[in-house]
C-alpha cells in the first residue's frame, strides 16, 4: 500500500473540486484531487451544449471548454490530481484523517491529510425515486446518462422519445435528440410550470415544436422487450384524471426528473445530513459536523449554474485553508428559511463576517421582495423581478447586516419572500 | 396577422405579441422593456441559435469531439450545418478553439472544437 501525505485532500475532479483544490494551493498548502473518472472535469465533460461560464469568464462557453480552463489551472500548480481513483474508505477517528483510495495505475492508496472537501457532485433521481408504474423493457435511460451516450460515446439510445420531466438537462436532451435525428414526442411534467428555464423551453422546445404537457402524470410504461409506449394522465386539482388518459408510442424514454447530492461517503464518515438539501448541514464556513471535513457544490446543495458552484467551492477551499492554519468561525448564527423559502444554503452565518446564502423559493412570481430578518426586525430587504424554483437566490450578508443579530443573546436570522 | 412569442432575453419570459405594420415594421406588446422589441424583431427577422454538437475522430477508442459555432448561426439553416459537421472526421490530437468548419456554409461563422483531444 502506497502511503501519501497533504495538507487537504479534495474528493470530487469536478468544477467544485477543481476550484476548491486551487484555492488551497493558493494558500500555499499542498493539496490532492481524488477523481474515480479518467479525466478532471466531472459532469461538464458532457454537457456539450453552451450556457457555461457568463459569471466566471463573461464568455458563453459549452461544458467541455469551461471545464478544461480549469483543468489548465490546476496543470499549472502543485495540485497532485488522482484520475481513475476511487475513495473507499475515510478514517477520521484519529488525529489525521485517513483516505483509503484505489486505482488501476496506482493501487491501493493510504492518504492522510488534516483537511477533507467534499466535492463529489450530485446523482439523477431514476425509476424507482418516482415510482413509475408499468414493465420493465429496455430503453428507460435518464437523460444525464443518454447525453453521455450521445456526446461522448457516440451512441444513440433511440429513435421515437417521451421526455418525463422538465428539469434543464430533460429539455436540452430534447434539443439533442432532436439534432441528431430522433423524434421527441412530448416532454410530460407533474407540476403545473416547467422545471427548467424559460430559454430552455424556447430554445429546445418551440424550436422543435415538442409539446409540453404541464399537469400531467406518467402512469404506464408500456412494452415486452423494448418500450412501446408510455400512458400519460392529466391532473385536475391534484387528482388523476383516468378518463382522460392517452398514449404516445415511442421506443425510448428519457427520465428528467431532479438529481440528488451523492453523499454515501459523507455519510460514512458520520456527517449529518440536512434533509432539504439531501446535502450536509454545514456552517457559514461550509464546514460540516466533522471537524476539518467541509463540503461545496452539488454534493451540498444542487445548483443551477457551474459558475454559483465554482464561487462555492471557492470559498469552501479558502475556507478550509483558514481552518489549516487555525482560524476558526467566530460568532455563529442559525439561519432559518422563512415562508415561500425551500431552503437555505449553508444554514449558518458568520455575524462578524460576510456571507454569502444561496436559497430557493417555493414559489413563481414577478416582483417579489425578499426579506431578510433578525429576531423578527427586517434588516435587510431585496426586490426581484422574477423569482421561480429552478432559480438559485443569492443574499449577501455583511458584519453591518448582522450587527443586530452580533448584540443579540439568542439570535435568529431568517429569510422569507413575499 | 399577429404571432405569439416568449421573450428570453431575462428571466421574466415575457409574452410578446408581434404584428406586421403596414410599412413593414413589427409591432410589439405585452414587453415590459425595450429589449422586449429587439428581440421580437431579431426573431421574426433573422432567428439566430449558437449550435453546439460532436463529430466523429479518426482513433476508434477516443470519444466523440465536442464542437460549437463561434456565433450564432442562421436557425433555418441549422440542419444543412450539422450534416456538415456530422461529415467530418477528425484526426487526433486535437486542441481547444482549432477550427473544424471554417466560414461554415459561407456564412462567416467558424465551427471549432471544444475540448482537447489525444
Amino acid at each position: 500500500m502506497k502511503e501519501l501525505r497533504y495538507d487537504a485532500v479534495v474528493i470530487g475532479g469536478g468544477a467544485a473540486g477543481m476550484a476548491a483544490a486551487l484555492e488551497l494551493d493558493g494558500a500555499g498548502l499542498s493539496c490532492a484531487i481524488v477523481e474515480r473518472e479518467e479525466n478532471l472535469g466531472g459532469i461538464l465533460v458532457q454537457c456539450i451544449h453552451n450556457g457555461f461560464g457568463l459569471i466566471e469568464f463573461n464568455e458563453e462557453l459549452s461544458g467541455p471548454e469551461f471545464a478544461e480552463r480549469f483543468e489548465d489551472r490546476v496543470r499549472g500548480t502543485g495540485i497532485k490530481p488522482y484520475v481513475g481513483t476511487t475513495v473507499m474508505d475515510i478514517d477520521v477517528s484519529g488525529g489525521d484523517k485517513l483516505l483509503y483510495c484505489y486505482s488501476a495505475e496506482y493501487g491501493i492508496l493510504r492518504m492522510s491529510c488534516r483537511a477533507i472537501v467534499l466535492a463529489m457532485g450530485c446523482r439523477e433521481r431514476n425509476r424507482g425515486n418516482i415510482r413509475i408504474p408499468g414493465s420493465r423493457p429496455a430503453g428507460v435511460y435518464t437523460a444525464g446518462l443518454a447525453q453521455r451516450l450521445v456526446n461522448i460515446e457516440g451512441y444513440i439510445p433511440g429513435k421515437d422519445i417521451v421526455i418525463v420531466g422538465s428539469g434543464d438537462i430533460g429539455l436540452i436532451m430534447a434539443r439533442r435528440m432532436s439534432w441528431v435525428g430522433c423524434k421527441v414526442h412530448a416532454v410530460v411534467e407533474i407540476l403545473p410550470y416547467p422545471s427548467g428555464l424559460t430559454r430552455n423551453i424556447v430554445q429546445c422546445l418551440h424550436d422543435f415544436s415538442i409539446p409540453l404537457y404541464l399537469s400531467h402524470l406518467t402512469t404506464n410504461i408500456v412494452g415486452k422487450d423494448r418500450v412501446e409506449g408510455v400512458e400519460i394522465t392529466p391532473l385536475e386539482n391534484g387528482a388523476l384524471m383516468t378518463e382522460k388518459a392517452f398514449t404516445i408510442a415511442c421506443d425510448t424514454v428519457l427520465l428528467s426528473v431532479g438529481l440528488v447530492p451523492e453523499n454515501e461517503l459523507s455519510k460514512q464518515v458520520g456527517v449529518e445530513m440536512n434533509p432539504m438539501t439531501n446535502g450536509p448541514s454545514v456552517d457559514s464556513r461550509l464546514m460540516t459536523n466533522v471537524s476539518g471535513v467541509f463540503a461545496c457544490g452539488n454534493v451540498l446543495h444542487v445548483h443551477d449554474l457551474v459558475d454559483y458552484v465554482v464561487e462555492e467551492a471557492r470559498r469552501a477551499g479558502a475556507f478550509a485553508a483558514l481552518w489549516l492554519k487555525g482560524e476558526r468561525a467566530k460568532l455563529e448564527v442559525r439561519v432559518k428559511a422563512g415562508s415561500n423559502v425551500r431552503y437555505v444554503a449553508p444554514g449558518r452565518v458568520d455575524a462578524e463576517a460576510d456571507n454569502k446564502i444561496y436559497l430557493r423559493t417555493l414559489i413563481v412570481k414577478n416582483d417579489a421582495t425578499l426579506e431578510v430578518r433578525v429576531n423578527n426586525r427586517v434588516i435587510k430587504s431585496v426586490k426581484k423581478t422574477h423569482i421561480q424554483p429552478s432559480e438559485m437566490i443569492t443574499v449577501s450578508l455583511g458584519a453591518k447586516d448582522l450587527a443586530a443579530a452580533a448584540g443579540s443573546p439568542d439570535p435568529v436570522v431568517e429569510i422569507a419572500i413575499s | 396577422m399577429s404571432q405569439e412569442l416568449v421573450c428570453i432575453t431575462c428571466p421574466m419570459g415575457c409574452r410578446l405579441t408581434v404584428g406586421k405594420l403596414d410599412d413593414g415594421g413589427l409591432s410589439v406588446s405585452g414587453n415590459r422593456c425595450p429589449r422586449g422589441v429587439a428581440y421580437a424583431e431579431a426573431e421574426l427577422l433573422d432567428p439566430r441559435r449558437t449550435v453546439t454538437a460532436t463529430c466523429g475522430v479518426s482513433s476508434a477508442d477516443a470519444p466523440r469531439l465536442p464542437v460549437r459555432t463561434t456565433a450564432a448561426f442562421p436557425r433555418e439553416r441549422v440542419p444543412e450545418l450539422l450534416a456538415a459537421i456530422y461529415a467530418v472526421r477528425i484526426r487526433l490530437p486535437v486542441r481547444r478553439g482549432t477550427v473544424i468548419l471554417a466560414d461554415a456554409l459561407g456564412t462567416g461563422i467558424d465551427v471549432i472544437a471544444t475540448r482537447s483531444l489525444g
